[in-house]
């Protein structure tokens, strides 16, 4: 079977949606942070295929995906400083027992 | 469409990615979720070879398996108290946050499929595809049309790494 366009939305979607199930359902934190990687690679997917497919001589798409990079670069290395700041005061990164500031 | 060998590359690949995607999110060993990560990541530097997007597949591979994975697993070392096997790693909200996630997916599913039925199709440019060489278009776009974001995102880099900086050193030092 010849591959376009959607099968390159499918894979973005499943990808997509194992990243929120594990962004839901996780309690470590790390683990969360990984599960949110995944949905950006989801939608990098997305990106990088309508600049092939919709798009191919302006690859605009593509200039997308570098900036989506660059900001889960700076997400990652923000989120994981806090996991490890949160780590070293309550010598806890699960995050439904951080409820400190909770109701 | 693709020849027949890149679309047999698509299928092995795309199945990689979803595999180690699920074993990131549900295997209990927070460490070999970080591995299985890692493996995820570079099958998408795969895909995005497979779609004609040579520079990125090599920013993926330095930037995520490089940077972000490296740095996921130091942060796993660091908390390694709360890998140990015996602690749950999933929260009670298992089934309902299953649900969500599998709605999510048949509403983009849906909104794939109505595009392809209802509006007939996506607007595809004509075969065959002629995609740049795409550093060299990369490099173009980031410093003409889109310079403002590029600094942005500079501007974005400096601050997370000050604030990473800031968050992780100790107090009074």
């Amino acid at each position: 079977m010849q591959i376009g366009l959607i099968h390159f939305l499918a894979l973005a979607a499943v990808l997509f949606s194992i990243g929120m199930y594990g962004a839901l359902t996780r309690r470590n934190a790390i683990a969360v942070l990984m599960s949110i990687e995944l949905m950006f690679n989801a939608v990098n997917i997305n990106f990088v295929a309508f600049a092939k497919f919709i798009e191919p001589v302006a690859i605009t798409g593509q200039v997308f995906a570098v900036f989506v990079i660059a900001i889960a670069a700076a997400e990652a290395t923000v989120g994981l400083a806090i996991v490890l700041l949160i780590y070293r005061n309550f010598k806890e990164i699960f995050v439904d027992r951080i409820n400190l500031m909770k109701w | 469409m693709l020849s027949e060998t890149a679309s047999l590359v698509f299928w092995v690949i795309a199945f990689v990615t979803i595999i180690s995607a699920i074993m990131v999110v549900t295997v209990r060993n927070i460490f070999h979720a970080a591995l299985f990560l890692v493996l995820c990541l570079f099958a998408v530097a795969g895909i995005f070879i497979i779609a004609d997007a040579e520079f990125l597949a090599a920013v993926q591979v330095l930037v995520y398996a490089g940077g972000v994975a490296v740095l996921m697993i130091f942060a796993v070392m660091l908390t390694a108290r709360m890998a140990q096997s015996g602690i749950k790693q999933e929260n009670e909200q298992r089934p309902l946050g299953a649900l969500v996630a599998f709605c999510f997916l048949l509403m983009i599913v849906g909104s794939i499929l109505k595009t392809m039925v209802v509006k007939g199709g996506f607007p595809l440019a004509d075969y065959p595809y002629v995609t740049g060489s795409s550093p060299h278009m990369l490099g173009k776009l980031l410093l003409t049309d889109f310079v403002l974001p590029f600094e942005l995102v500079s501007v974005l880099l400096l601050v997370a790494l000050i604030g990473a900086v800031v968050l992780a050193k100790k107090d009074g030092e």
